[in-house]
């Protein structure tokens, strides 16, 4: 009785071994390769936390104006960050892109990126969107803002992000998790600028409002708005964009918090990136980064998600546009970063999961 | 033959490397995250992981086993397909499952959104987001690791003791609970085990459904509050809880042996409401694990994911292939190398060795995927620094280390099918086959392989279709450009687009089925000749 089962599985394992060795040329990781002695064509690896769809068409069109080739992998913040510390001087990665202010912040804090001077990135990117160590910088602005049912809310009932505390909004509220670093960092500026106490009584404040648990993402909380599952929410606007482009008449309209005079205006959050310490090809690191900051490049960068340029006088897409102008905080992003892990632990000892 | 002894602690040795990294972080020990922890999140998460793996553990026992007993032993309307299509469910990752589960079944869902309209707006029903949401959705995820053991252990377990049993005046039920069961007890605990220690390492699919576990505490700490050494620490708790409960499945089966005896029992036919009963049961697992969701999913990529297709499918779909079918080739063999040692040689020393090396698949995936990454950076930059090299890397981004760290994960995976048939193989069998002169590898070839084939066909199934499924290692270890299905869902959901990574989700369910229905149709032919 010969074994057909193990037989036939080890012969497609003998086929695929063939076809692994014939068709994957790593060129990356060839051993022998003297990469840097024979002077290929300009390159730049980028590590990226923002996903693929959204940075493949910047670096497709970097490649075509410059003919630099763009090569990246995309992970998790925690892993890519582990990544690069393990790899030390023999990294690949030139460029640490991320979503979120705060993993930056980790990043120059570890010592995994390196200051850059550059006078067209000073000029482009807004002071308050890069570090004031000049080790990472701004490429888009996120936005995070309150959203509400107009069908059950008027916009004049809607002031501040604190005043979602009230319990004049007893179960209306819909929150998305504390596990999210989106409301990590909107804490964190929260903290900044109103101070640990006054937040956490606010934060104490949301989680008895709550309508229902957390969501898990943007995209639900906005639906459950629309449903009547609760009222108002606090969501990135490209979420609602995504929403409208489906659903061009959903029950959602977003309102601009935080807007009187000496308050600090609606909570933006960045993608953005940073040399790494250990680039090999750090000149044309710098390249990329001054490119995705420009004018040119700034409405390829944010418009793809629905996001703001971090050069102010870039105007957003048309439909973004539409939501109407608002004043962003001018706190500097990097407390994002400095104050994650305090805003973290109020809003566990809050409560809110 | 102390090749077998050395390759045994060898491949130990290599699985226990990323728990040492992980363990290594003992050394410092982080004092005001340890407090805010325990004073805040510890409680509540390790409350949640109990209730969540006793009822994951229930539900999978009682999806499982009654399923795998009705297709082994009777015939029904349906029953041949139901006996390899109630495996389906396990090409659906979790994850994947979870959101497809909420997009059903949460307030704006199609059925809350129906009942509303026709019982009036202010009706609210429990929601899947909770912990009883969460046991159902990871019951049915796992539900089948039980069934696909348990089916094995029934359908090879002989005639005889259930004729035994029958000419006692035990009715078909009481045989069931008291012959059938207890015999397949160690496949049932295999089984079970691999349930309960992939819950214990979920994250993707408890975050969906808003239950906070063990894991999430492990990832607060690390991406939240910066602390990797406070997450690798909670993770080397993990192992512990890992080793205890393989230590607890071992010991179960104690010194018995269940080798079988007669030959596998003829299927009866069941008729008139039984049958009836039988088919409704099947059927309705198979439609809230398999058939539901790939219609939602379906329903999503005609609305949303369509446009997203392109040549570089072709790409992704072939890495997932090859990727998961070399993984499971090497995670099976491996396997079979570990419990013939063992099998062989039954010391304490070789089963410590081969219990260490299952313990990587409780451990949240990114977890392992730093403790393999950070030893094979450092090798890599020693040989650099120590060979002058210019190559940036060596090791690193290479198949072979990502194989190794998928073996690492999976090889529990692939070890209690293969050992679970082990026990099947009768003493005299081996002794009549040297008797008569067959030795050495003509031994393995003609006697071991044939006996194990069913186990063994388990073991690349379950390996093959974990690893399609995979995210966390393949996102750390994968070459540039070596893009899998998984690693596209990864894409879509890490901003949210969970109806995006419909297309990448079906695609992988579809061309995770095409392997799984090759083989079982080349096992079912056989068993039936």
């Amino acid at each position: 009785m010969i074994d057909q089962s193990v037989l036939r599985a080890s012969s497609i394992a003998a086929i695929l071994l063939l076809a692994l060795t014939g068709c994957d040329k790593q060129e990356v990781a060839a051993p022998a390769a003297p990469a840097v002695e024979n002077k290929p064509a300009a390159e730049v690896v980028v590590y990226s936390t923002r996903n693929e769809q959204l940075i493949k068409p910047v670096f497709d069109a970097y490649t075509q104006q410059t003919g630099v080739k763009v090569t990246f992998v995309t992970d998790k913040e925690g892993p890519l960050l582990e990544r690069l510390k393990s790899e030390g001087e023999n990294t690949q990665a030139d460029l640490f892109m991320t979503v979120d202010a705060g993993t930056l912040w980790q990043a120059a804090q570890q010592g995994l990126l390196q200051p850059v001077e550059s006078v067209s990135l000073q000029q482009d990117v807004a002071e308050n969107l890069r570090d004031p160590g000049k080790q990472w910088f701004g490429l888009s602005a996120r936005a995070r803002s309150i959203f509400y049912n107009p069908t059950r809310v008027k916009p004049e009932e809607l002031s501040t992000y604190q005043a979602l505390a009230d319990e004049k909004w007893y179960g209306r509220l819909c929150l998305r998790t504390a596990k999210k670093v989106y409301n990590q960092s909107l804490i964190a500026m929260l903290i900044a600028t109103n101070g640990e106490e006054a937040t956490e009584k606010m934060v104490r404040g949301w989680v008895n409002n709550l309508a229902v648990d957390p969501f898990p993402d943007d995209t639900l909380l906005l639906e459950a708005i629309a449903a009547g599952q609760c009222e108002v929410g606090i969501a990135n606007t490209y979420y609602f964009g995504r929403l409208q482009k489906t659903k061009p008449d959903i029950a959602v309209k977003v309102f601009w918090p935080n807007q009187g005079e000496g308050q600090d205006g609606v909570h933006v959050n960045i993608a953005g990136a940073g040399v790494t310490a250990h680039a090999h090809h750090r000149e044309e690191a710098v390249k990329l980064l001054e490119w995705m900051a420009s004018a040119t490049a700034q409405n390829l960068f944010a418009d793809s998600n629905m996001e703001y340029p971090v050069n102010w006088a870039v105007k957003p897409a048309a439909e973004v546009s539409a939501w109407g102008d608002f004043r962003p905080s001018a706190t500097n992003i990097s407390k994002a970063g400095e104050l994650q892990a305090q805003a973290v632990q109020l809003m566990d000892r809050a409560g809110y999961q | 033959m102390p090749f077998l002894r050395i390759a045994l602690w060898l491949i130990a040795a290599v699985a226990a490397l990323p728990l040492l990294v992980v363990l290594s972080s003992l050394a410092q020990l982080e004092t005001t995250i340890w407090q805010h922890l325990i004073s805040y999140v510890l409680p509540h998460v390790l409350l949640n992981t109990l209730l969540l793996c006793s009822g994951v553990l229930s539900g999978v026992l009682l999806l499982g086993v009654p399923l795998a007993w009705l297709v082994a032993q009777y015939h029904f309307p349906g029953s041949r397909v139901f006996s390899w299509a109630l495996m389906l469910p396990l090409a659906i990752p979790a994850y994947v499952m979870a959101f497809v589960q909420v997009g059903l079944l949460d307030f704006t869902g199609p059925l809350q959104t129906l009942l509303r309209e026709w019982l009036g707006q202010d009706l609210r029903l429990p929601t899947v987001r909770s912990m009883g949401g969460a046991v159902l959705v990871l019951s049915l995820s796992f539900y089948p690791y039980v069934y696909l053991l348990a089916r094995n252990a029934f359908a090879s377990q002989g005639s005889r003791a259930l004729e035994v049993g029958q000419s006692l005046g035990l009715s078909p039920l009481q045989s069931l609970w008291r012959v059938a069961l207890p015999l397949a007890r160690p496949w049932i605990a295999a089984g079970c085990l691999l349930a309960v220690m992939e819950t214990l390492a979920d994250f993707g699919a408890v975050y969906v459904l808003g239950v906070d576990t063990f894991t999430t505490a492990i990832y607060k700490a690390w991406f939240a509050l910066f602390s990797l050494p406070a997450a690798t620490q909670l993770a080397s708790l993990l192992i512990v809880v890992a080793l205890a409960l393989i230590a607890i499945e071992q010991w179960q089966r104690g010194a018995r042996r269940y080798t079988p005896a007669g030959r596998p029992p003829a299927k009866r036919q069941l008729h008139g409401w039984q049958a009836g009963i039988a088919t409704a049961f099947a059927s309705a697992v198979l439609l809230a694990a398999f058939i539901v969701p790939l219609l939602q999913l379906l329903v999503w990529v005609v609305k949303a994911g369509w446009a997203d297709i392109d040549a570089r499918y072709i790409g992704f779909i072939w890495h997932s292939l090859l990727l998961a079918s070399m993984a499971a080739l090497v995670v099976v063999a491996l396997a079979l190398l570990l419990a013939y040692t063992r099998h062989r040689f039954p010391t304490r020393s070789t089963q410590l060795a081969v219990q260490v090396a299952r313990v990587g698949y409780a451990i949240p995936g990114a977890v392992l995927a730093v403790g393999i990454f950070i030893p094979v950076a450092w090798i890599d930059n020693q040989l650099i620094a120590l060979f002058g090299l210019h190559a940036p890397i060596i090791l690193k981004g290479s198949v072979a280390v990502l194989l190794l760290a998928l073996s690492c994960r999976f090889l529990s995976v692939g070890l209690s099918p293969v050992e679970s048939a082990f026990q099947r193989i009768t003493a005299s069998q081996i002794l009549a086959a040297r008797t008569l002169g067959v030795h050495g590898l003509e031994l393995l070839r003609r006697v071991y392989l044939p006996l194990l084939r069913g186990g063994l066909t388990t073991g690349v199934l379950l390996v093959l279709i974990d690893v399609l499924k995979e995210m966390p290692i393949t996102l750390m270890m994968r070459p540039f450009g070596w893009d899998t299905l998984a690693i596209r869902i990864f894409e879509m959901t890490s901003e949210g687009e969970w109806q995006r990574a419909a297309l990448p989700a079906v695609i992988l369910v579809l061309a995770g089925l095409l392997p799984v229905i090759i083989l079982i149709r080349t096992g079912d032919k056989q068993s039936d000749e």
